[in-house]
């Protein structure tokens, strides 16, 4: 099956933040994005859990884009400067997809 | 009933007790949880049958003066309050400005679970209030964050304080929590005794139990931020966060007597301006101040001020009001 290179970029962020980063990826025109929960963890700022919590506050999210390469930079330097300020990850990795002319 | 029989009866009561349970609970790492979606939906009963009950006792009251004054009393206090908790944080502990700033707003803001659990230790004194309250509520969540924003500006680097305040403020505004809140209150006002008698097997006989449910769960959050925030408050934010309810709880008491507020108000508005926020406000926070740090502030305000007022605040404010208003 012909396959296609793509780049994958996964933004852990917390949740009251997210309207804003999906606000900017729908204005940087991305082909889409997937947010998913995330239950818990532990970070710089300790371990934090979803569990019981009645505000967004303290709760993360998962947010993740494909990109062709070329788009890359386009994407990634303004959402890495709304996420700077945030409790966040960004991690880019290499992925494969089948149907390449959507991304 | 003298003070020290209103804290005993209030101690012993099963909201306070389930929340010392939760408490309990998290500190011996036990698996008992309450899942997310079920915290904001029991968060979601309890504000629109607050706000439903204040809206119909307000059609049965009708409008008045006092209930514009009072609103207008509550938005200085909400204001006010984080200018004077700022000044304190500075001067005794030594946190930054804007770590300072951030938990300033949450003390001027409010929390609508204290406000309920005060409604409960009203009604069991056999005392009613005005319900307009819960329109003062609603009015005072938001000015304390403009005066947060306005104190954290001033230390900010230029360039930094990039957050636009209109867009901050309709975030807040917009808040789930707040509309539901005035949205039941406009419902129970424009429907009334009819709207009441319509739903109260939902919003009145079951509330009690749900608060107990409620309570479980922030005791849990609460204890759970003990355990892993404890390190990040040092005594004299300890103190503060003990110390400063009672010098917001008296600003507040100041006013009361000129607003004419009944005994049950007063003890309410009290309690109001007393309280911290724990849910609208950290949110806020995260986006208007990010660098500040959630563990200090979030910690402070659920993990200290909130157990305060529950168990000790709350009847130390009714009996305030007892002897000042009436």
């Amino acid at each position: 099956m012909e396959m296609h290179s793509k780049k994958r970029i996964e933004i852990l962020l917390e949740a009251p933040a997210q309207k804003r980063l999906t606000d900017l990826l729908d204005r940087l025109d991305v082909t889409g994005y997937t947010v998913m929960p995330v239950l818990g963890g532990k970070g710089h700022h300790g371990v934090w859990s979803r569990e019981g919590l009645p505000s967004a506050a303290g709760t993360m999210v998962s947010v993740s884009v494909i990109a062709a390469e070329e788009r890359l930079d386009q994407v990634l330097e303004p959402v890495f400067d709304l996420v700077r300020r945030h409790i966040g990850i960004v991690t880019i990795s290499d992925v494969m997809v089948i149907r390449g002319e959507r991304f | 009933m003298s003070i020290l029989d209103l804290a005993v009866q209030n101690l012993a009561s099963p909201m306070v007790l389930f929340f010392a349970l939760g408490v309990a609970a998290a500190l011996i790492r036990s698996d008992l949880a309450v899942p997310e979606a079920a915290a904001k939906l029991l968060a979601l009963y309890l504000m629109l049958a607050i706000g439903f009950k204040g809206g119909a006792e307000v059609s049965k009251s009708g409008l008045d003066s006092a209930m514009a004054l009072t609103i207008g009393a509550g938005i200085l206090l909400s204001f006010l309050i984080p200018l004077a908790g700022y000044f304190f944080i500075r001067m005794s502990t030594r946190l930054g400005a804007i770590d300072a700033a951030a938990v300033a707003a949450h003390y001027g803001s409010i929390s609508i679970v204290t406000f309920v659990a005060a409604t409960e230790v009203v009604k069991g004194l056999g005392l009613a209030y005005e319900g307009y309250l819960i329109a003062v509520a609603a009015v005072m969540e938001t000015p304390a964050i403009v005066a947060a924003l306005l104190l954290a500006r001033r230390a900010q680097p230029k360039g930094q304080a990039g957050e636009s305040m209109g867009a901050l403020l309709r975030e807040v505004a917009t808040n789930g929590s707040i509309v539901i809140l005035v949205g039941a209150f406009f419902i129970g006002w424009i429907t009334g005794e009819r709207g009441m008698s319509m739903i109260s097997p939902f919003i009145v006989d079951p509330f009690r139990g749900i608060l107990c449910l409620f309570l479980l769960d922030m005791g849990l959050v609460a204890g759970r931020g003990l355990r892993q925030g404890a390190r990040e408050l040092s005594p004299p934010l300890i103190a503060f966060g003990i110390y400063f309810p009672l010098v917001s709880a008296s600003l507040a008491a100041a006013l009361a007597v000129p607003l004419g507020l009944s005994v049950g108000g007063a003890a309410l508005f009290i309690t109001l301006a007393a309280s911290a926020s724990y849910i609208a406000v950290p949110a806020a926070m995260r986006l208007a101040l990010p660098e500040a740090n959630p563990a200090i502030y979030l910690t402070l305000s659920l993990g200290v001020t909130f157990p305060f007022n529950l168990s000790l605040g709350i009847p130390l404010y009714a009996a305030v009001a007892q002897r000042i208003a009436g």
